[in-house]
């Protein structure tokens, strides 16, 4: 039996009256490919700060490797994360080798710079400055940084928002090569349905509250849970739209 | 002519300040430029500013007081900007004028200094005295020595707070600590250039620096390099031509930044890798 790497039980986020996240519970399994689906304000971004430390005020609990992380932080060691679109300064003088150090620990080795850039195929352009990459490149960029102290698990919220299908491609090919390869446990939020239906080993549909939590085949096969799901979705559109 | 001006006591003193504090100012600066903190320095000089006028007026000596207000100014207005979210522009602002006016006031109040309150507006580098040049130098030995030790830490705060935090990086103490040693080079800065050419010396050789270079520690380098050309070309100009010196420093830094502007403008020098690219993908 595969190992429970992450735990979120009654998981309530409350921005004064307004539930974000309303008692969500499933656990993410070593080497579990799991995309998060779910519309716009759906919570995930939520869920992602409440499981990075970023957001505390929540109720409930949430495990990484069987510990609390109100108890430690030292899980965060064991955690990539990468960003929808980190924002940062255009004319930020970091060379993309700069940008991949920054997430070196004391103990790491230099030389896993070049290996990680090597796995997201941006070794040769180490010495190139940031702001001068595309758009899909600099999500490479910071997957490699995400990869440089070898995490146990990659975290990665809307990572392809606004990036050509050519990138996008050779995105989810780095992600399934990173799980299947080198057996990291990745955590993906995503709009992208078909994406997640090719890539995923398991689906959660959160929403507010989570309707589903399986085997990626089984939600992709069933129709009701299909049609539940965009209903769902265009309930939360017209509900913004209302706001 | 040059080996006469360097033969003199006050001027060794001039020099060893100058240098301590173009490279003290360059590297905090970069920080603070990155932060999008430029003004930052300029409203901490002016909080000092009342903090001189408050050492004058109660008798006690003005930089250990702008010392104090300048590092509390410095904390007390990140805490507002956390607490409040009132914009930084705004709070810098509301520092800056705050700062000129106690000042004015207490001028007044006492009937005008019989110090020069000029020296502190406008820097007197040539009249550093032996205990200031020590106190300069340590300071800035400290700052540096800080700032190495905490570089990767800072680096990654300053581009990007969350993922720094991600990380386990403690943001919030470091924000705290950066805008201590931006208070803290401020006042240190005052006799090179004086209160109201301060940010000059923070800014100029970093957004210099940065036509140029492609990483950090490239444009940290760079921007030292400028800095410190800009104060010694500048000090020793000004004794020779009886100008005075924060002026003349303030003018060079901004005749490299030109010069540089149009070597970068006509092509001269690219900031992009010469590595040739694999396809883009």
């Amino acid at each position: 039996m595969l190992m429970k790497v992450v735990e979120i039980e009654n998981l309530t986020v409350d921005y004064q009256g307004i539930l974000a996240l309303d008692k969500v519970n499933f656990s993410v399994e070593s080497k579990d490919f799991l995309g998060i689906i779910g519309p716009n304000g759906a919570g995930k971004t939520t869920l992602f700060s409440c499981m990075l430390g970023l957001l505390n005020n929540y109720k409930g609990e949430i495990r990484f490797f069987g510990t609390s992380i109100k108890k430690s932080k030292k899980y965060l060691g064991q955690i990539g994360y990468v960003p929808q679109k980190p924002a940062f300064e255009k004319n930020f003088p970091a060379t993309i080798s700069e940008v991949v150090g920054m997430g070196l620990t004391k103990n790491s080795k230099k030389d896993k710079i070049d290996e990680v850039l090597q796995k997201v195929w941006l070794h040769e352009l180490s010495h190139r400055r940031i702001g001068d990459l595309s758009g899909g490149q600099q999500q490479r960029v910071f997957i490699a940084k995400a990869l440089v102290n070898d995490p146990q698990i990659l975290i990665l919220d809307e990572p392809v928002t606004g990036i050509d299908s050519q990138s996008k491609e050779l995105f989810y090919q780095i992600l399934l090569d990173l799980n299947q390869k080198e057996n990291i446990t990745i955590i993906w939020s995503s709009h992208d349905l078909d994406a997640v239906a090719k890539l995923a080993s398991k689906v959660a549909c959160l929403n507010r509250t989570l309707f589903f939590h399986g085997i990626s085949e089984e939600f992709f096969h069933n129709e009701d849970l299909l049609k539940m799901y965009s209903e769902s979705s265009m309930q939360m559109h017209m509900h913004h739209h209302e706001d | 002519m040059v080996f006469e001006i360097l033969s003199y006591g006050f001027m060794h003193r001039a020099l060893i300040s100058g240098i301590a504090i173009a490279l003290m100012c360059s590297i905090v600066g970069l920080f603070l430029v990155l932060r999008r903190y430029s003004l930052f320095g300029d409203a901490l000089a002016h909080a000092a500013f009342g903090g001189i006028a408050a050492g004058l007026f109660f008798g006690i000596y003005p930089i250990w007081v702008a010392f104090g207000v300048s590092v509390s100014s410095a904390l007390g207005l990140t805490k507002i900007r956390q607490k409040f979210q009132i914009s930084g522009d705004a709070t810098v602002a509301i520092l800056l004028s705050s700062g000129l006016a106690v000042g004015v006031v207490l001028i007044s109040l006492s009937g005008g200094f019989t110090v020069d309150i000029f020296s502190f507006l406008f820097g007197s580098i040539l009249l550093v005295s032996l205990e200031n040049t020590i106190l300069i130098l340590g300071l800035a030995g400290s700052i540096l020595i800080i700032i190495l030790l905490l570089y990767r830490q800072l680096v990654y705060t300053t581009f990007n707070e969350e993922q720094a935090k991600v990380s386990g990086i403690p943001v919030e103490k470091l924000n705290y600590l950066l805008v201590t040693i931006a208070g803290i080079t401020v006042v240190s800065s005052m006799q090179l250039v004086g209160i109201l050419l301060i940010s000059s010396l923070i800014v100029i050789p970093n957004v210099t620096a940065m036509l140029f270079s492609r990483g950090f520690k490239q444009t940290a380098i760079l921007s030292m390099t400028f800095a410190v050309s800009s104060v010694v070309t500048g000090i020793l100009a000004s004794y020779t031509f009886n100008i005075a010196p924060g002026g003349m420093i303030v003018l060079i830094s901004i005749v490299i930044f030109s010069v540089s502007l149009g070597i970068k403008s006509a092509g001269l020098i690219k900031n992009k890798t010469i590595i040739p690219s694999i396809k883009q993908v």
